[in-house]
């Protein structure tokens, strides 16, 4: 089990599902430490742009680890320590002269647990443009408020009520609410850790439909548990375990017919 | 391969190939009994085999329902998916088999009472052995997971046709000597496209398990022997 | 991968039975060790509640009296030869009158003819020397009153309105009398002749009385030789039992009544006299109030009252009393609620003393302390808590917020001493100075239960406002804190409420002074509610007692009101997700 990852079998597995839409995001060689605890072996990976991208592993694998280096949220853990280069647009990332903060308002992201403010639905979807101030005018505002729950097609459910409070909704509305909070902003690249783990398969439903529509405007990035789902939603899927992204490819490709022993016994539900 | 942490979805898996194995049995011996009851003149033989044909189908839609199952309950992935899924097709094609051999059966009971020349048998005799064997070939690798030896029997099955081209061949000749041999002869034709159709299924089973044990069908183009669809005779040989 | 089948010894399998008598009784004595802890668990809530009751009970019966205060309520004439002599009518002149003189009028009005010096003192100690206070206020509100008559309330003496409050006597009346009874003159020491043995029953009980006195003197005795006193130290106690019993053998039919008996007086022709020597048929004592004449007393018109309790164990004596039960039986004495406990500072005079002062200095000393703690530490708690990296320093000062949580508190009153008052020479017993210290003790808890609040914000809330692009200021302040507040806030309160009930930190910074002004900035001397009553508590007269107990109903309202605040602030503003 201690095989490392055959750089000729990722690439052939690459070369055989070529990309054909440009690069969004791309990760060389990329270490993360935990204080004394490695938890990301050189992980290399390109994310196609406007495209679902699913990362699937046991837990613990890294896989939410990396997912959050794209936004640096790891930045906000004392302990953790980022090497490697991750791009986006061909832009480091971890360049000491990008604002955090900023980047986070380029990639947005959606929590396992559906975690609204406990203020107005409104408020909510209102909070991200208000800070960066993406609106001149109230107007706008509202405009903006109304599009993003449209887009998370959750508006007409709480049209009537944007002045209640976002965490009287169902668990699938938060989640949804959390979406449109996040395209608010109008980030290039959507990451999702897990966004139904906490959902009913009707409201999770909701979610992987509303990802299929999100994906013709956002790059997508979903850090899920459930295989069937990683399979349904996205286009690219990569498999992350120990720490090491052991495979990347086309979801068609990764889920009948995987290259890697690991890939194939995870999927299968054997692994020992 | 490390084996699958829910057991009892290892043991259902087990029992599907179980059961092509033991329908791959059925189907070998029914090819074999079919062509024995024909050359023996035994219709009782023939009636049994025709009997024994139900087994098969009756194998077939067990496997077809645990296989619906599985996919509902288990949502089988990767080799797991192609397994489950190949185990359908080769079901398929054994219970295809198993109907071709029963055909046999039917035709060796309709001409049981007539008297062939000796010379006509030993060519059909070839291909049933030739048939048994490459059936007896694909299951083994399917059962063994071997694609090399599946791939064997799928270049093979050209030998087959060969024999099916000059079994055919003859059979004209006899038909065109002798008008009173048409009967029987167009009888013995059927069983020789029988004999050369379950060929084929043997082709097929070996795609299927190729594509089981590798995610991938055969490259290229199966050899293939079978000239006879575009053979025409016309008058007797002079 | 399961070991259900994995090899080595496997132990016997044995199931769950119910149905034998072993398993019968272990389900009886599940259930009733459950119902035994149940029940210890109940027990202990009615012992704490039986406590807790009896505990308020007792402040709240103590109390309850301090409250209330009795007044003279009579006509008085506001006499302006003693107000405003000059006819100046101006507030300071008409302030500075003597309204003690108009009401000691009054009172001599009310009870007119009383003579001698010794008997006026008495009259006029029943009056407080804070008597005419309320007058006065009448009088500068309305100086058009000065030279009319109005119904003014007198204040009291703390021992006529505690006697008053705690009914101290009972009262005997004999009214059935017999004889006619003939007093020889209206004032001074007069003897009265009866007619009858009307004053035999009495010399009898006073006889019975001496008797009693003089087994309890015995049985002192008794006690403290079988603990070993000496002889000598016992003689005096002995030459008093022995004159006791001699009294008591005497067949002499004149008996004296001194402090130590029951005090008898006699009622006569509208006067009072206090029985000093009496035979069954005659007694001899002093007039209280004066006879209107010499008349002989048909009977039953004249009446022996007695007063159960021996004037020594009383605090008013046989003539207060007397002049009391008159003013009383005229209908002049009213028990009205006692404003002025709230409106008043300290006095050395019970009946005068009021919480206002006190009240007041613990109001500035927590603007000062509430003011200081509330910034510091909920800045402090931010830092820690948001943006402080955990290291170890960090570590260490968490673990000393901590340790000074638990440092006694007079600990911090030697600190305010050393550094405010002695290093930066701040004025002693001032708000000022006792609202640092105090913050200075209640910071640990508001960082501590800051803190908390913000740690119970659940970190989805930081990583959502984070995850849209907010900087970390942004979202604690935007996000976190909003949402920790009313934690803060209850922390806050209920440090502040410890705060209030503190007194051993102000001792140490002097404010346990006697002050009466009612402090009015924040480097005045003051002094607060708990020390107030720690200083009254000390206090020997009964009427302090009550005072006492009531400022203990206030200060455990204003806590009550304190706490009921930061419980509805927490259920008003908690959140759950």
């Amino acid at each position: 089990m201690d095989m490392r990852p055959d750089p000729l079998i990722m690439m052939t597995t690459q070369a055989q599902a070529p990309t054909t839409t440009p690069t969004k995001v791309a990760a060389k060689n990329v270490n993360v430490y935990y204080g004394a605890k490695h938890a990301l072996k050189d992980v290399s990976v390109d994310i196609p742009e406007k495209s679902v991208t699913a990362f699937i592993g046991p837990s613990g694998c890294g896989k939410s680890t990396f997912l959050r280096c794209i936004n640096r949220m790891n930045d906000t853990v004392a302990s953790c320590r980022v090497e490697g280069l991750i791009q986006i647009d061909g832009k480091d990332i971890y360049d000491p002269a990008l604002d955090p903060v900023q980047l986070r308002a380029r990639v947005g992201m959606v929590f396992q647990k559906p975690n609204p403010f406990p203020k107005s639905i409104y408020d909510n979807v209102a909070y991200g443009p208000r800070i960066h101030g993406l609106s001149k005018s109230k107007v706008e505002l509202d405009q903006i408020v109304e599009s993003s729950l449209r887009k998370a097609s959750l508006w007409e459910e709480v049209k009537d009520r944007l002045n209640d409070s976002g965490t009287g909704l169902s668990g699938g509305q938060q989640q949804r609410l959390c979406i449109a909070r996040t395209i608010a902003i109008n980030p290039e690249i959507i990451l999702m850790d897990e966004p139904c783990s906490a959902l009913d398969p009707i409201a999770t439903a909701r979610i992987e439909e509303l990802m299929e529509e999100l994906r013709h405007n956002f790059t997508m990035i979903i850090v899920t548990h459930s295989m069937q789902q990683a399979a349904r939603v996205s286009q690219r899927t990569a498999f992350f375990h120990l720490g090491i992204l052991v495979e990347t490819g086309s979801t068609s490709d990764i889920f009948t017919n995987p290259t890697d022993k690991r890939t194939q016994d995870y999927i299968t539900g054997r692994f020992g | 391969m490390s084996e699958h942490i829910v057991k009892s979805y290892e043991q259902e898996l087990a029992g599907l190939d179980d059961k092509i194995s033991q329908m791959g049995g059925l189907a070998e011996q029914l090819v074999g009994e079919a062509f024995d009851s024909l050359a023996s003149h035994n219709p009782a033989r023939a009636r049994a085999t025709v009997a024994s044909d139900a087994t098969i189908d009756l194998l077939h839609r067990e496997l077809e329902e645990q296989v619906i199952l599985m996919i509902a309950r288990r949502q089988p992935l990767a080799n797991d998916l192609r397994q489950v899924i190949s185990v359908l097709k080769v079901a398929g094609e054994l219970e295809r088999v198993g109907d071709l051999a029963k055909n046999v059966a039917k035709r060796a009971q309709a001409i049981s009472g007539e008297t062939h020349p000796k010379g006509l048998l030993t060519g059909l005799q070839h291909m049933t052995d030739l048939a048994s064997r490459q059936l007896k070939d694909v299951l083994d690798a399917y059962a063994a997971r071997n694609p090399e030896r599946a791939m064997q029997v799928w270049r093979q099955d050209e030998n087959l046709d060969a024999v099916y081209n000059s079994v055919f061949r003859e059979l004209l000749t006899y038909m065109m000597e002798d008008p009173r041999n048409i009967g029987l002869c167009t009888h013995l034709l059927f069983v020789a496209k029988n004999l050369e159709r379950i060929g084929d299924h043997t082709t097929n089973i070996a795609e299927t398990v190729t594509y089981m044990t590798r995610g991938s069908l055969p490259e290229g183009e199966r050899p293939k022997g079978d000239l006879t669809s575009s053979t025409l005779m016309s008058g007797p040989i002079r | 991968m399961t070991d259900i089948t994995a090899g080595g010894v496997s132990p016997p399998i044995r199931r769950v039975e119910f149905e034998t008598a072993e398993s019968k009784a272990r389900l009886r004595r599940r259930y009733r060790s459950e119902a035994r802890f149940k029940a210890y668990g109940i027990a202990a809530l009615v012992v704490a509640a039986a406590f807790l009751f009896a505990l308020l009970s007792s402040i709240v019966m103590r109390g309850i009296p301090g409250f209330f205060q009795h007044y003279l309520v009579a006509d008085v004439l506001v006499d302006a030869a003693k107000i405003d002599p000059e006819g100046k009518g101006d507030a300071a002149t008409l302030r500075a009158g003597d309204y003690t003189a108009v009401a000691r009028a009054a009172l001599a009005e009310a009870i007119p003819g009383v003579e001698g010096r010794q008997l006026k003192r008495e009259l006029n100690g029943l009056l407080s020397s804070g008597a005419g206070d309320a007058l006065r206020e009448m009088v500068v509100a309305d100086p058009s009153l000065v030279g009319q008559r109005v119904k003014a309330p007198l204040l009291l003496a703390d021992e006529a309105d505690v006697f008053l409050k705690t009914s101290g006597t009972k009262i005997r009346v004999i009214s059935d009398t017999r004889g006619i009874a003939t007093p020889s003159a209206t004032t001074g020491e007069i003897s009265i002749l009866v007619g009858a043995n009307d004053f035999a029953d009495d010399v009898a009980l006073v006889k019975a009385e001496l008797k009693a006195l003089a087994d309890s003197i015995d049985e002192t005795i008794a006690r403290r030789k079988a603990r070993g006193a000496t002889v000598e130290s016992l003689a005096d106690l002995e030459r008093e039992a022995t004159e006791l019993r001699r009294r008591h053998a005497a067949a002499a039919t004149s008996e004296r009544l001194d402090a130590k008996t029951a005090s008898r007086l006699v009622a006569i022709n509208g006067g009072l006299v206090k029985v000093k020597e009496m035979t069954p048929t005659l007694v001899k004592g002093e007039v209280i109030i004066p006879l209107k004449s010499t008349a002989d007393a048909a009977p039953g018109t004249w009446e022996i009252r007695v007063y159960e309790t021996p004037e020594s164990n009383r605090n008013l004596n046989d003539r207060g009393l007397a002049f009391l039960e008159e003013l009383k039986a005229k209908g002049l004495v009213e028990s009205q609620f006692n404003f002025a406990f709230f409106t008043r500072g300290d006095s050395r005079e019970a009946e005068l003393a009021g919480i206002q002062g006190a009240l007041v200095g613990s109001i500035l000393t927590l603007l000062v302390t509430i003011g200081l703690c509330l910034p510091i530490g909920v800045l402090a708690a931010i830092y820690l808590e948001e943006f402080a990296p955990k290291n170890r320093i960090t570590e260490l000062i968490e673990i000393n917020i901590n340790n000074l949580a638990a440092v006694p508190s007079i600990v911090f009153g030697l600190l305010g001493l050393a550094v405010f008052l002695n290093f930066f020479g701040m004025p002693r017993s001032a708000p000022l100075v006792g609202g640092l210290v105090l913050a200075l003790l209640v910071l640990p808890t508001i960082i501590i239960a800051s803190r908390a609040a913000l740690k119970s914000v659940p970190p989805s809330i930081r990583e959502a406002a984070l995850g849209v692009g907010a900087s970390k200021q942004q979202a604690v302040f935007h996000h976190v804190l909003p949402l920790a507040m009313p934690g803060i806030m209850t922390g806050t309160i209920i440090g502040m409420a410890h705060a209030l009930g503190e007194t051993a930190p102000l001792l140490m910074i002097g404010m346990i002074a006697f002050i009466v002004d009612v402090p009015s900035s924040l480097t005045q001397a003051a002094t607060v509610l708990p020390v107030q009553i720690f200083l009254w508590s000390d206090l020997p007269e009964p009427a302090f007692k009550m005072k006492t107990a009531a400022a203990i109903i206030v200060l455990l309202a204003v806590l009550f009101l304190m706490n009921g605040l930061a419980i509805w602030l927490r259920k008003k503003f908690e959140r759950r997700w």
